[in-house]
């Protein structure tokens, strides 16, 4: 019997804002403990919450980048529970009438292999809403303590449909989703800082069978590879536990354990929970009219996924490149910036994702402390083209224009570095050459083409480089078919 | 006829101490001295702070000397529920519960009050969370009612209403969820009146049920009412309850209204349970109106018999949901032998908490709970809207509603504690003003054969305050309740006016 896994994911993401979600504080990690509070956070005798309306922007435009329908009116409602992190001993979040509701994420699998790009999907999601984080918990030895530094901060939970079927399916998922966030300013989802969270629900079923199985919750995942292999962990046991006919399974919220490779129960004194949900009668409904959305779909910006089509139809980018690109997108605002000055996407492509990158990683630097303008890679690729410098000496230009900022027309004029086509001066050096090589020219009058480059090569040590390596090799062919 | 300072009026004292006949330590002083001597007997405060109230009246008066008075509440002394929250002081609830808290910051209210110069006077008793009719939930002491002391001042607003009553202070504040204001007020003989919901701020009030608390003025005359109100009303965007609209000169304001006015009575108010000399002296104001040449209409509030339902599963539904976070892990009593965080919990709670306090919260949680949501909270919800609906189809022909404010006069000190229900009857008439979110006012209409006060309420239009003031000025002023004072134990002045 084959079985299928269906996975849905949970993912609360925290929204960038200045303050709380419900307070003034300013929201942050790192702080001292029990810093960014005030009454209202801590839950003192006669607070009361007010809204944060950055923060509703903020989930108005991940709905409108993510397709989901704005909810014209939705409202606030009381999660009623009680636990030490939280300290009204509810939560506001959305129950019944969240603020966007369907939508989807396009995902790209890994393809057959690294060079080639794999398929897309599209993940459905059931709903986001928007709630208040709660504080954190410590535990020592003989005591545990909170920190109510992260209570309060505004918090995305994104439902996705149970429609992914493995481990890699949900790698893709959250990568998309944490590009989508971090290009669209709404949050930094790093999820050592809390900042991205994910839970997974996972159950099989025999291929064909359209009814759901036995869902186990998975915790604990705390990075996004960790999400991969607790699910590919978790379909396993599964699938063997049916197949080995087991102590059946059972609905439970499991615990993975990414140092030992395994998911285990999770021991959890509470019942099944009921949260007593009711509208909040501290806040008002959020009524979101047309113009509101409309101000917000001006600021979107593009998708990670459309921009990549666009850089294949629009520039003719390889999958290579474009693998590098996309993801990261001041690179790609550079990259545009560049072509705008000079229309060679490919060439001022291969520049920034070969040369550049390697340079800022050598040198421990991000895109932002880069010295080297984008108009000035243009510069650079139109100097080659030009026939102005070698593509050789262009590479030993970019390595001063990155350690300089000088333009490469500055450079090269500072440093003589100008390509020779002067062909009385290089057939001198050729006939040089051609002398002192009798060997290679031999070879190449037998017929072994490669013989040229070693005299090439001659020619271009003599010119210190700077000869025009074409012309060169028009010269010399000449030269030796005279022989 | 002298009379003594902690029985005058606000209005009169602001224009005495404007015009430098009384300095604000005086006054002060006056009602120190008035609270020493009586509240051994009144029982009205849980505490209060003589070098403090001094030390604000002098600045008062240092303010007046420069010129730079703050408003007419300058330098008078306003007694406050322990339920609102004035940064330094105890903000206790009347509960073991919050027995060590103090407040790191000022009520909304209080910020308005302490602008306008007033002086905030002690720290008044209430019943538990504001939870109860009688004050007699209070976990710490039980207050009397001033008129008669084996009797209880009304709640949970009793602290404030008997305070008054007894010239502990010559205002106060005091919280209004059911009546809480309104029924002490009317038992006491004194003003009491709960605002529009969403006139005044609730950042700062300790919240009991959220869609029902109002803060509310006590006082012994309307006019010292709406001063008060005028001064703590008005938007505020720490509250997102509370409603952006002007703030009327409510005193200017009520002079300004002449009537006549039509008012409607209701006549599920005047059915059984009714004491009939609450009754009479009620028909005895109705008739006053009357003569007065206002038009009298009889209307139905035909949803009155399940405000009571209504009320007990909103009020405690929010109420179980409010307290939650009273729960021995940062700020409140905590149990020293606890075991583990979920005995924690249970512990601190079983501890801190009074048993009105759990009944309450207990009911208001079932009624939330899986199965049974639809069929309490949420019907109960609905029946609200119509219970409102029943109101202003009424404000479509009258523009208020005349009532008695409580069923009866004061009842006896434990009277009705063994019966819970009971206790939650004498809230009848206040609890439909709550629920539909509608102004309401109690002012003093007579006494009964024993000497008790009786109140007569008048329920308005939304925002309509003004209207209530005039409507409930011109009674007043015809009659002569306001000057009427209870004689107490202790009391050495010749001065208090027996019935």
């Amino acid at each position: 019997m084959e079985y299928e896994a269906v996975i849905g994911l949970e993912v609360h993401v925290q929204i960038k804002t200045e303050s709380k979600m419900f307070s003034r504080v300013m929201a942050g990690y790192g702080e001292e403990p029990n810093t960014l509070t005030d009454p209202v956070v801590l839950g003192l005798p006669g607070t009361l919450p007010v809204m944060n309306k950055k923060a509703i922007d903020q989930i108005i435009k991940t709905g409108l980048m993510l397709g989901c329908r704005i909810a014209p009116v939705c409202k606030w409602d009381r999660k009623n529970y009680f636990y030490p992190d939280n300290p009204k001993n509810y939560q506001i979040s959305q129950y019944d009438q969240p603020i966007c509701i369907a939508g989807q994420v396009e995902i790209e699998l890994p393809g057959a292999t690294r060079n080639l790009m794999g398929e897309h999907k599209w993940v459905e999601l059931t709903r986001i809403h928007l709630e208040e984080d709660v504080g954190k918990l410590n535990h020592f030895e003989a005591d545990s303590l909170v920190d109510y530094n992260r209570a309060g901060t505004p918090l995305m939970e994104i439902v996705t449909e149970p429609v992914m079927h493995s481990g890699a399916e949900a790698f893709a998922y959250l990568t998309a989703l944490r590009q989508i966030m971090v290009q669209g300013g709404i949050s930094d989802c790093d999820m050592e800082k809390g900042q991205l969270r994910c839970d997974a629900n996972i159950s099989v079923r025999p291929v064909g069978e359209t009814t759901l199985g036995i869902k186990v919750e998975l915790k604990n995942l705390n990075s996004i590879t960790g999400v991969k292999n607790g699910i590919d962990y978790e379909i396993k046991r599964q699938i063997q536990a049916l197949k080995e006919n087991e102590a059946p399974l059972i609905q439970e919220t499991r615990r993975w354990n990414a140092e030992g490779n395994f998911t285990s129960p999770m021991r959890t004194k509470e019942m099944a929970h009921d949260y007593r949900y009711f509208p909040d009668p501290d806040l008002m409904p959020i009524r979101v009219d047309s113009e509101w959305l409309e101000s917000l779909g001006a600021e979107l910006p593009e998708l990670p996924f459309d921009k990549q089509r666009r850089y294949f139809e629009a520039y003719n980018l390889p999958y290579t490149i474009t693998s590098v690109l996309v993801p990261d997108r001041p690179l790609c605002d550079y990259f545009e910036a560049a072509v705008r000055e000079y229309d060679k996407p490919q060439a001022i492509a291969n520049w920034i994702t070969n040369d550049l990158l390697r340079e800022l990683s050598a040198n421990g630097l991000s895109l932002k402390d880069c010295r080297i303008a984008p108009a000035h890679v243009a510069q650079l690729v139109k100097l080659v083209d030009g026939g102005v410098i070698s593509s050789n000496i262009a590479k030993e230009v970019f390595i001063h224009m990155f350690a300089s900022g000088d333009s490469p027309e500055e450079i090269v004029e500072k440093k003589g570095l100008k390509q020779s086509s002067d062909t009385g001066e290089l057939s001198a050096f050729c006939a040089e050459v051609i002398e002192g090589n009798p060997r290679s020219v031999a070879d190449f009058k037998q017929g072994k083409e490669n013989a040229i480059n070693f005299l090439k090569g001659q020619v271009m040590k003599r010119t210190r480089g700077k000869a025009n390596p074409n012309v060169v090799d028009q010269l010399l062919r000449k030269e030796l078919e005279k022989l | 006829m002298n009379v003594p300072l902690h029985y005058q009026t606000a209005a009169g004292l602001s224009r005495k101490l404007a015009e430098n006949e009384v300095s604000s330590e005086e006054l002060v002083r006056a009602v120190i001295e008035r609270t020493r001597t009586v509240d051994a007997d009144v029982g009205a405060f849980l505490s209060w702070n003589e070098e403090d109230a001094l030390a604000q009246a002098r600045a008062s008066d240092k303010r007046r000397e420069e010129g730079k008075t703050l408003g007419p509440l300058d330098g008078i002394p306003v007694g406050i529920k322990d339920i609102l929250a004035v940064k330094g002081q105890p903000l206790t609830c009347a509960s073991k519960m919050l027995e060590n808290f103090v407040s790191p910051y000022d009520a909304t209210c209080i910020e308005k009050l302490k602008n306008g110069g007033a002086v905030l006077w002690g720290r008044l008793n209430m019943d538990e969370f504001a939870m109860g009719s009688s004050t007699e939930n209070s976990s710490f002491k039980t207050t009397s009612n001033p008129w008669d002391t084996t009797r209880i001042p009304g709640g949970s607003s009793g602290g404030s209403a008997a305070c008054v009553a007894a010239g502990e202070a010559v205002l106060s504040l005091g919280s209004d969820t059911g009546g809480s204001v309104r029924q002490p007020a009317a038992l006491c003989g004194v003003v009491g009146m709960k605002p529009t919901y969403g006139l005044v701020s609730r950042y700062g009030l300790v919240a009991f049920a959220s869609s029902l608390d109002q803060i509310g003025p006590v006082a012994h005359t309307v006019e010292d009412a709406a001063l008060l109100l005028r001064q703590i009303a008005g938007h505020d965007v720490r509250d997102s309850t509370s409603y952006k609209t002007e703030v009327p000169d409510y005193p200017v304001e009520m002079r300004n209204r002449k009537g006549p006015w039509k008012l409607g009575v209701p006549r599920e108010y005047f059915g059984e349970g009714l004491d009939p000399e609450v009754e009479r002296a009620v028909q005895s104001a109705i008739d006053f109106y009357r003569n007065e040449g206002c038009e009298i209409v009889d209307v139905s509030l035909p949803h009155t018999d399940y405000a009571v339902a209504t009320y007990y599963i909103i009020a405690t539904a929010e109420a179980s949901s409010n307290l939650a976070r009273y729960d021995g892990v940062r700020y409140t009593h905590r149990s020293s032998a606890t075991k583990d965080a979920i005995d924690l919990y249970f512990q601190s709670r079983a501890e801190g908490f009074g048993q009105e306090v759990k009944r309450r919260i207990i009911l208001g949680t079932y009624v939330l709970s899986s199965g049974y949501y639809d069929a309490y909270y949420l019907r109960a919800q609905k029946v609200r809207t119509l219970i409102r609906n029943d109101f202003m189809k009424a404000y479509e022909t009258v523009d208020a509603l005349i009532t008695p404010t409580s069923p009866s006069p004061a009842f006896k000190k434990g009277e009705k504690t063994a019966d819970p229900l009971a206790m939650y009857l004498s809230d009848i008439y206040t609890i439909g003003a709550n629920l539909a979110g509608l102004p309401g006012i109690s002012v003093p209409c007579g006494f009964s054969r024993n000497k008790l006060p009786i109140g007569l309420q008048v329920i308005g239009k939304p925002f309509a305050e003004a209207d209530l003031f005039a409507i409930a000025a011109r009674f007043e002023e015809a009659h002569g309740y306001a000057k009427m004072h209870p004689v107490l134990p202790g009391n050495a002045s010749a001065v208090d006016h027996p019935v």
